[in-house]
């Protein structure tokens, strides 16, 4: 089994979120990147196939040189090669379509993606893949076992699971759940020195156009402060409530 | 090479000569891979040792066992060792950040950490013959064994070659039986090897002895009960007593008479590490502090916005700046020079020991300097949580209680300051360091005029450049002079080696962060520096302070009359700025990023 896990470069959870150019762009300057989580889910996946069943597992992503650190730690943990598309992504469509051409030239059998990054959380590049690609496609994928050409997924549904049987080539849109936190992998001294030897293509991006483009970014509004109110005055917690807070 | 040999300070030498900018490592040139180690390194201590933290501070000592084989698996203890005997043969700058990063979670684990990739698995990795290697370093790397160390006795601390243990040879010539008491053993409860140390017959040194360790065979060994400590407190430490223990003559580590220069040596390297091993706790308490002060409100104001408090979050961040400074500009120097001697045909193991002897002044300053910091940032951190900061439930209580033993073990910052001193004019008279021409220079400047012209000070740390030169007369005066009334005699003079060491030490400490600074300004630009800046001029004006004092009590305990007024009035002159900085303003804008951020962020 070859799978593909497409790798998103996000900002740390912790980062603090700047805009600059009169807020059309991100401000990357003191921000630390990591391996977007549920990619990470995935790759952690990925590993447990290459280790159990296995499978051959390759990383790819679209972006600059300076997503490389990124990629690297993929390599770190255990991905066999990776691949850099040489493109800033411009919306979900354009990464979509750039991937899609890899999965299509590279023969993967199961394509793995995060349900969403945890930058612009759009939530459509695994599904847009599958789509250009006419693969089988379970989104919230939460569970995974491969058996030859069968696969058995489960997905988050609201307010439970549904387990699905579905084949091989399938794209899916990982979350937790594929494992867990406890389960995800410190790169070893080992694999981080391998991982300078293993090979990390660059391709050029297919000349395909995005859908849409960022016009411009606002951070929401800094919280004001709390008010405390005394736990006897309720007359005045709701009158607060209802013409200061209007939430009710 | 003789180009690359140039551009490399000696050990020491840095008391006497300029170094360039450009010359030094500091952190901002790790390369991608050693970041890459290093975020694994802190992964591993935020998801395998700080939630635990409650544990440690109970005496798990089964816990710091477990997260030592933890560490083994992810290679963490073979950075350091040759790639030949299963380890990653990754050089001293990443065994150094290793150390670094691992060592915040709390003491217990980073002396179990420093225990034995240092003074437990070094010896042999320096000193064992290809056998010895071969046979015990593989296992010691993955962390299949854990390594111990015995040195120490009852009646053998500081004075360690004083040991009582002895080592009797059978009469096959075959082994040797090993007899005595060591004390205050890491790692003892769960290591599997210990080096030992131990005296044959009435030899005027010790010999060193790998001795495997069994609880099921134990082969007259036998542990006392784990003591019970101010801090580290579930490092295992016991005390290890031999009783007929027999050997394999094959075990002896380099020769008879050996054991003192193994000893020795292990712990030059150790010093360092240590060194490293303070650095992060610093950052962790800072941030951990930062946060508090931001958050903590009293007169309804953030603690953090108030003058008292950013004096203290900005002088930790300046102290705990000039110790990464000077760690990593030291182990740079360290791994250039092992390089250097492999290049030149030294097998790996010679390189490597005749590297880390050459920088031994440097490692036994940042031992001393660094131990301090980490000390005096957890105490401020405590101040800064206030009431709650003397209570278990914050951690600057545990970090506070971990400090104290930095300052003790790897031989006491008392001896390291005096070493450090002891092993410059050593090399003095050797030859290795000139500091004779240059303390006669500074002698016929201070009989000369001293010039009044105003200098031209406009450029980015020009004064204070100029301030670290007069700063190493200073010390060239006061030991030069010191040298010169008390010749082989000195080192009865503890007083005056110590003050002398201080001055060492803030030299540099402090020039290590004005050339990390320098460094990164020229690349990175100043205004992307200018707090960096403004830490480098904070150290620097403390350690004038504190040369002017140490300067003075020397020059006052060994000169007399016209003499002492000369080298006063010199003192005066070498610790004089023209243009005073405003350290209230450098504190501001130190306080002020490190509360933006809310952690240290440099």
């Amino acid at each position: 089994m070859k799978i593909l896990v497409c790798i998103s470069n996000v900002p740390d959870t912790t980062s603090k979120i700047n805009f600059t150019e009169g807020d059309t762009k991100f401000d990357t300057n003191g921000v630390q990147f990591v391996i977007n989580p549920n990619d990470e889910f995935g790759l952690t996946r990925a590993m447990w196939f290459k280790e159990k069943q296995g499978a051959t597992v390759h990383v790819a992503n679209v972006g600059g040189t300076a997503t490389e650190p990124t990629i690297r730690k993929a390599l770190a943990i255990g991905a066999d090669e990776a691949i850099r598309v040489n493109a800033e992504p411009i919306d979900g469509f354009y990464v979509a379509q750039q991937l899609a051409e890899v999965v299509k030239n590279g023969g993967y059998d199961l394509v793995i993606a995060g349900r969403e990054s945890l930058d612009y959380n759009g939530g459509m590049v695994p599904g847009m893949i599958a789509t250009l690609l006419d693969m089988n496609f379970v989104n919230t994928c939460t569970g995974l076992e491969v058996d030859g050409d069968t696969v058995t997924a489960t997905r988050e549904i609201d307010g439970g699971k549904e387990k699905i049987s579905t084949s091989l080539p399938l794209v899916i849109g990982g979350q937790k759940g594929l494992v867990q936190e406890s389960d995800l992998r410190i790169p070893n001294m080992r694999g981080i020195m391998m991982a300078r030897k293993k090979a990390l293509t660059v391709i050029e991006p297919i000349a395909v156009t995005a859908a849409t483009t960022d016009v411009s970014f606002d951070k929401p509004a800094a919280k004001g402060a709390v008010k405390l109110i005394d736990a006897d005055n309720i007359d005045e917690l709701i009158n607060l409530l209802h013409n200061e807070a209007k939430a009710i | 090479m003789a180009d690359k040999e140039k551009d490399i300070l000696r050990g020491g030498q840095f008391i006497v000569k300029e170094t360039n900018c450009e010359d030094v490592f500091t952190p901002e040139d790790f390369s991608e891979e050693q970041t890459m180690m290093k975020e694994a390194v802190m992964e591993f201590n935020d998801r395998e040792i700080i939630p635990y933290k409650a544990r440690f501070e109970a005496k798990d000592y089964a816990l710091t066992e477990e997260t030592m084989r933890k560490a083994g698996a992810l290679g963490f203890l073979g950075v350091a060792v040759p790639e030949a005997y299963d380890g990653l043969g990754m050089g001293f700058v990443s065994t150094v950040l290793t150390c670094d990063y691992i060592s915040s979670g709390t003491g217990s684990f980073s002396t179990a950490f420093g225990a034995h990739t240092g003074i437990g698995t070094l010896p042999i990795t320096l000193y064992g013959t290809e056998e010895q290697k071969k046979k015990y370093v593989p296992q010691l790397a993955t962390g299949e064994w854990f390594g111990a160390y015995c040195l120490t006795e009852p009646g053998a601390g500081s004075d360690a070659n004083s040991g009582k243990t002895t080592a009797t040879l059978s009469e096959d010539g075959k082994s040797y039986r090993i007899n005595g008491q060591k004390m205050w053993i890491s790692n003892a409860g769960f290591c599997r090897l210990m080096i030992v140390f131990a005296r044959i017959e009435n030899d005027k040194n010790i010999t060193g002895f790998i001795v495997e360790y069994e609880g099921d065979n134990p082969n007259g060994i036998t542990l006392g009960e784990e003591e019970h400590k101010l801090g580290i407190r579930a490092s295992s430490t016991r005390q290890v007593f031999f009783n007929d223990t027999v050997v394999p003559a094959d075990n002896m580590l380099a020769g008879r008479g050996e054991g003192f220069k193994i000893a020795m040596n292990a712990l030059n390297v150790g010093r360092i590490k240590l060194a490293a091993a303070c650095l992060d706790s610093q950052r962790r308490i800072l941030t951990t502090a930062v946060n508090y002060a931001n958050e903590r409100k009293q007169f309804k104001t953030p603690i953090a916005d108030f003058g008292a408090i950013k004096t203290k979050l900005a002088e930790m961040a300046a102290n705990a700046y000039a110790g990464e400074s000077a760690t990593y500009r030291a182990a740079k120097n360290i791994e250039d020079r092992i390089e250097m001697r492999v290049a030149a045909g030294n097998t790996h193991q010679e390189a490597e020991l005749k590297g880390v002897e050459e920088y031994a002044i440097e490692c036994s300053i940042l031992k001393v300097a660094v131990s301090e910091d980490v000390q005096h940032c957890a105490d401020e951190g405590i101040q800064i949580f206030g009431g709650m900061g003397f209570s278990e439930e914050t951690p600057m209580e545990a970090a506070w209680r971990d400090a104290r033993i930095a300052r003790i073990y790897e031989g006491t910052n008392e001896i390291n300051r005096m070493l450090s001193v002891g092993m410059l004019v050593k090399k003095a008279m050797k030859g290795h360091v000139d500091l004779l021409g240059p303390a006669q220079a500074v002698q016929d400047e201070l009989m000369g005029i001293p010039s009044f012209e105003t200098p031209d000070y406009s450029e980015l740390f020009s004064e204070e450049k100029e301030m670290i030169k007069k700063l190493k007369k200073t010390f060239l005066m006061v030991a030069g002079g010191a040298v010169q009334k008390y010749g082989q005699n000195l080192e009865e003079h503890q007083q005056l080696l110590i003050a002398a060491a201080d001055i060492l030490i803030e030299i540099y400490m402090a020039e290590s962060a004005i050339l990390r600074t320098e460094k990164n300004a020229k690349r990175f630009g100043e205004d992307k520096q200018s707090v960096q800046i403004a830490m480098a001029k904070l150290y620097l004006y403390h350690a004038v302070d504190i040369i002017e004092e140490k300067g003075k009590e020397s020059i006052i305990s060994f000169a007399e009359g016209d003499e002492q007024r000369m080298m006063l009035m010199g003192l005066k002159r070498f610790t004089k700025y023209t243009n005073y900085p405003d350290i209230v303003d450098l504190r501001v804008e130190i306080a002020e990023k490190v509360k933006a951020e809310n952690k240290y962020c440099f």
